[in-house]
């Protein structure tokens, strides 16, 4: 074989072939400078931004949910607090067949069937290695029980964690409220940085209203994760060379409440498992010593979570124990509202103290044959101011109503705060309702019925016809007589205490103001009435009062739920129990130094002396230490 | 007993009696330098794969193998001399532009692609066409004059034109530019006047526009992802900015090795294969990325010298070839890794983890070897 291949010039091919291998080098190190140009470009000069998203990209801050902040009565006894608990959990990577395992834990009771689309829905929609809560609370005996199943449950567990807990039940359901899990419209209204770990908050009541102050604020640490964001474990921690700091949670603060354990727990016994209200509280600060509406519930199902069954039964009970009738609860005032009346018409003139009335068992407006009734149809006979209030004479003030005139009531009335919320310190209070002329104008488009009737004066002197208040509202009206016109706002968080420092912000008694009567001699005579009620030889509610170790005054109440046709006679046994009439008691003692004021309603409870006026005295009883001791 | 004089000594290498590990690396016709340099690069390469595969030592022994067998196939091809490639290169052609015609014709399906062929082993036809290109193009230019004439130049064009367009049908895009790359250095290195290369590049503009129009959806994705990455951060371009994130973090010294997060932390994907090079740059910094690069250039520098060395035509285009391939898969892996050219699926070689392309690789060494201990000593 020839080397040389005779049309080849071996050495100018040579150099030129050295010379194109020079050329190659010099692209050749062009572009690997380029490589190397952008490697210190991104090692060199960008190395800090990117060794920060390097962090970024394995670091993830996790929330870390406060300690709720815990909720005593006036003595310091825990009404709220925080218990640990198991809560069943299931993660659904971990899962191979979601449904059937629902459907299992379903048979074991530990979930119930009626929830499975929806937890079906949760383990679908989150991150795969999520962990979804399928119950909060576990009993002990679900604990057992799931304890001996758990190997056939891969990726079902129960985890530990604080629950909220009511120790009382449903005795401060209304006052104290409760929480519940966190729902999508809580969290338009929450911070979601705050609330990134927390999972229950304050729905009603204190609980609600006091949220800010319990929560407390959320902590977060570091954690870190791979691409698809799973915590990886901590010994990986090795890879972190400076890592700032956590920030540890900062618990919620604690709530000195003004409630009374033994008050509350004997108010609602003496409602004894009717429909009904008390509210009782202290006239000299405003402080609400007790808040009752029943029949209640027990908030520790909102707590733990409930069934949907569950929810929907309470939900549609016919006698609604989730509705707050103290403060949303409205009702006709009834008979209770004469005192004030009866201050308004000695103030104005338009009645005096000698004025007497002989009454007959009904009142006529001149020229109308309509008979506006005495709720005694034989009638009182001749009755002056006192007699009206103590025997609760209607007559008495239908007379007095033309001269006193709608627009003095209306006055009065609202001077001693009914038609407008009392300002106590849980959210969502009704404001009830003080009828006036502007009111009807503004309130109905009939024309007829924009026009404000002499006969409407009539009814409402007795606090019936549009009048509106709740049982809130009563107290305070009941506190006000006792202090001779000194109003306080009723509050019932005392005190909020920050449970690291140990320091209290007291929440001081707020004057809403006084109402002015001139004469102090009203207020005497009024204030005797009253006492009368309860203590007097013909009060109408003297079976209750007599015999007292101590002064009381009251004023009971009756109000109409349905209007009986004229010339019927009242029979309250034909009457369906839900159509009778409210019973309403509003009463302070003692007298000469008012300590508690007190408004008690009975829905359907048909008299207000014979039934309202007894609980009150039990609440009253209690608090100024006279109390049966068994009830404790 | 016959004396053999010093030159004769030279001349046949072969029949040395030299003794010693050197003797023994003469004897088998491998060049010490070259295969020290690939070694220290397959060493590097399997300490990183080790941390980049999340410290797993079966995938490590795995590739061990491979790099055995990858080995070994350049001992086999270091024994060919040159002037029997050289008498082969036309059958070796033939037969390798059939079986890319069979792949595409009955081939296995993978990933998306026909790129596989199983005659008993399953392999890729367009591995051996990354060396039976360049050499087929060498093998033209052999008998002919250099520089090469323009008619010469149509007839290699088509030459490369034929498997290039086969292997981008199947599709594999990545592949067949680096095959047409290795025939176009070779011409290249033939002494191509740089007129007619300018004029070529000039007429390349409305010949990528048409390439463009060929390329499928996510290779023209690839590309726009290039231009803007944080354009589809989830999407296309987050293999290139956490490849990116990886690097940059790594610093003049890197995390340490088995400490890169972006890439223990699953981050960063690809990253025991295409993007191996964004580990080792996390965790060994610019100072370990350099001195790869420096591994790599001293490889490729040994191959021209090789080239430079070689005493025909055939052999010399050959060799220059190989190692400026070698040097454009280095240029493309780094540049894609590092965001500067759109992501192809081209390994590092001798680091990334896969065994196919790598025999491949080691066996066009094994030619640059066979190459240079076969060349004949003339006096100059």
């Amino acid at each position: 074989m020839s080397l040389l291949s005779p049309i080849k010039d071996h050495h100018s091919e040579r150099r030129l072939f050295i010379g194109r291998a020079v050329a190659a080098s010099v692209i050749s190190f062009v572009l690997l400078g380029t490589v190397i140009a952008r490697l210190v470009q991104l090692q060199v000069f960008d190395h800090e931004l990117f060794t920060e998203k390097s962090q970024g990209n394995r670091l993830r801050i996790e929330a870390v949910p406060p300690i709720r902040g815990l909720v005593f009565d006036r003595k310091g006894r825990v009404i709220a607090e925080n218990l640990p608990a198991y809560q069943l959990e299931l993660v659904p990577e971990q899962v191979g067949d979601i449904d059937d395992t629902l459907q299992r834990l379903a048979a074991l009771e530990l979930i119930e069937s009626d929830d499975i689309p929806r937890f079906k829905e949760l383990s679908r929609s989150g991150q795969q290695f999520k962990p979804v809560t399928l119950k909060f609370s576990l009993t002990d005996e679900e604990i057992a029980n799931f304890a001996i199943q758990r190997p056939r449950f891969p990726g079902v567990d129960f985890q530990p964690r604080l629950v909220r807990h009511y120790p009382h039940g449903e005795l401060f359901a209304h006052a104290v409220g409760y929480v519940g899990a966190v729902s999508t419209n809580d969290l338009q209204r929450l911070d979601p940085a705050r609330y990134a770990g927390t999972s229950h908050t304050g729905k009603t009541g204190i609980e609600r209203s006091f949220e800010n102050d319990l929560h407390g604020g959320a902590g977060f640490r570091h954690v870190i994760t791979n691409a698809t964001g799973r915590q990886v474990p901590a010994d990986s921690s090795e890879l972190l060379d400076s890592l700032p700091m956590d920030e540890a949670s900062s618990p919620g603060a604690n709530i000195y409440t003004s409630l009374d354990l033994d008050l509350q727990r004997v108010a609602h016994a003496a409602l004894d498992g009717r429909r009904g209200s008390i509210v009782a509280l202290d006239p000299t600060t405003g402080e609400i010593l007790a808040l009752v509406s029943a029949p209640a519930f027990d908030p520790n199902l909102f707590a733990i979570g409930m069934s949907s069954g569950q929810y929907n039964e309470l939900q549609n009970n016919p006698d609604r124990p989730l509705f707050n009738r103290a403060v949303l609860g409205t009702y006709p005032p009834g008979s209770t509202i004469k005192p004030v009346l009866a201050l308004a018409a000695l103030e104005t003139g338009a009645t005096n103290l000698t004025r007497k009335t002989v009454c007959i068992g009904y009142f006529q407006l001149e020229g109308n044959e309509h008979r506006y009734r005495d709720w005694r149809p034989e009638g009182h006979g001749p009755v002056d101011l006192n007699d009206a209030i103590g025997q609760s004479c209607d007559v008495y003030f239908y007379e007095i109503s033309g001269d006193l005139g709608i627009d003095n009531m209306h006055d009065y009335l609202t001077r001693f705060g009914l038609g407008s919320q009392t300002g106590i310190d849980v959210l969502g209070e009704r404001p009830g309702l003080v009828p006036s002329r502007e009111w009807k104008r503004n309130n109905f488009s009939d024309r007829d019925n924009q026009r404000w009737y002499h006969g409407e004066t009539v009814i409402a002197s007795i606090g019936q016809g549009f009048m509106l208040s709740t049982p809130l509202q009563l107290a305070t009206i009941a506190a006000t007589l006792s202090t001779r016109g000194q109003r306080y706002r009723p509050h019932m968080v005392a005190a909020i205490e920050d449970p690291l420092s140990g320091e209290r912000r007291m929440i001081h008694p707020e004057s809403l103001g006084h109402v002015q009567i001139s004469n102090a001699f009203y207020w005497d005579n009024v204030l005797e009435a009253m006492h009368d009620v309860l203590q007097g030889p013909q009060g109408t509610a003297r079976a209750t009062g007599v015999g007292a170790p101590y002064e009381m005054a009251g004023k009971s109440g009756t109000a109409q739920i349905i209007s009986i046709a004229q010339g019927a006679t009242y029979n309250e046994e034909e009457i369906e129990e839900r159509q009778r009439d409210h019973a309403l008691f509003i009463s302070f003692a003692p007298i000469s130094d008012p300590r508690i004021a007190v408004a008690v309603i009975v829905e359907n409870g048909s008299s207000g002396s014979g039934v309202a006026a007894p609980i009150a005295k039990a609440v009253m009883d209690e608090y100024l230490g006279f109390g049966d001791d068994t009830t404790k | 007993m016959i004396r053999l004089s010093e030159t004769q000594r030279m001349l046949s290498p072969r029949n040395g009696a030299l003794p010693g590990l050197s003797g023994l690396i003469r004897g088998l016709n491998v060049d010490g330098p070259l295969l020290g340099g690939l070694l220290l690069i397959a060493a590097f390469g399997l300490l990183v794969l080790y941390s980049a595969s999340g410290e797993n030592s079966g995938l490590l022994v795995n590739q061990a193998v491979r790099l055995g067998v990858a080995l070994a196939a350049m001992l086999i091809v270091a024994q060919l001399p040159p002037d029997f490639l050289r008498r082969w290169t036309p059958w070796a052609y033939i037969a390798g532009l059939a079986l890319l015609v069979l792949v595409l014709t009955r081939g296995d399906v993978g990933q998306g692609a026909r790129r596989w062929l199983d005659i008993g082993v399953r392999f890729q036809p367009s591995e051996a066409m990354k060396l039976a290109v360049p050499m087929m193009t060498a093998w033209f230019l052999h008998d002919r004059q250099i520089p090469p004439r323009f008619s010469h130049l149509a007839i290699i064009a088509v030459l490369i034109a034929i498997p290039t367009y086969l292997i981008a049908k199947q599709p594999d895009l990545g592949t067949s530019l680096l095959i047409a790359a290795s025939g176009v250095i070779v011409v290249f290195l033939a002494g191509m006047s740089f007129r007619l290369i300018l004029g070529l590049g000039v007429m390349a503009i409305p010949g990528a526009l048409a390439v463009w129009n060929f390329m499928l959806d996510y290779q023209k994705q690839r590309v726009l992802t290039l231009l803007n990455p944080d354009s589809d951060p989830l999407g296309a371009g987050y293999n290139i900015i956490q490849s990116k994130i990886a690097i940059g973090s790594g610093g003049l010294f890197g995390k340490g090795w088995t400490n890169g997060s972006q890439a223990h932390l699953e981050f960063l994907p690809e990253r025991h294969t295409d993007f191996i090079f964004a580990v080792l740059g996390e965790e060994f910094g610019l100072f370990g990325v350099l001195s790869l690069l420096a591994l790599y250039m001293f490889v490729i520098g040994r191959g021209l010298y090789i080239a430079v060395q070689a005493h025909d035509t055939y052999s010399r285009l050959l060799a220059g070839s190989i190692s400026l391939t070698f040097l454009v898969y280095v240029f493309v892996n780094t540049a894609m890794v590092t965001g500067l050219v759109p992501v192809v699926g081209v390994p590092l070689p001798l680091v990334s983890f896969g065994g196919t392309s790598m025999v491949t690789l080691m066996a066009g060494f094994g030619i640059l070897m066979s190459i240079h201990s076969h060349r004949k000593l003339l006096p100059h």
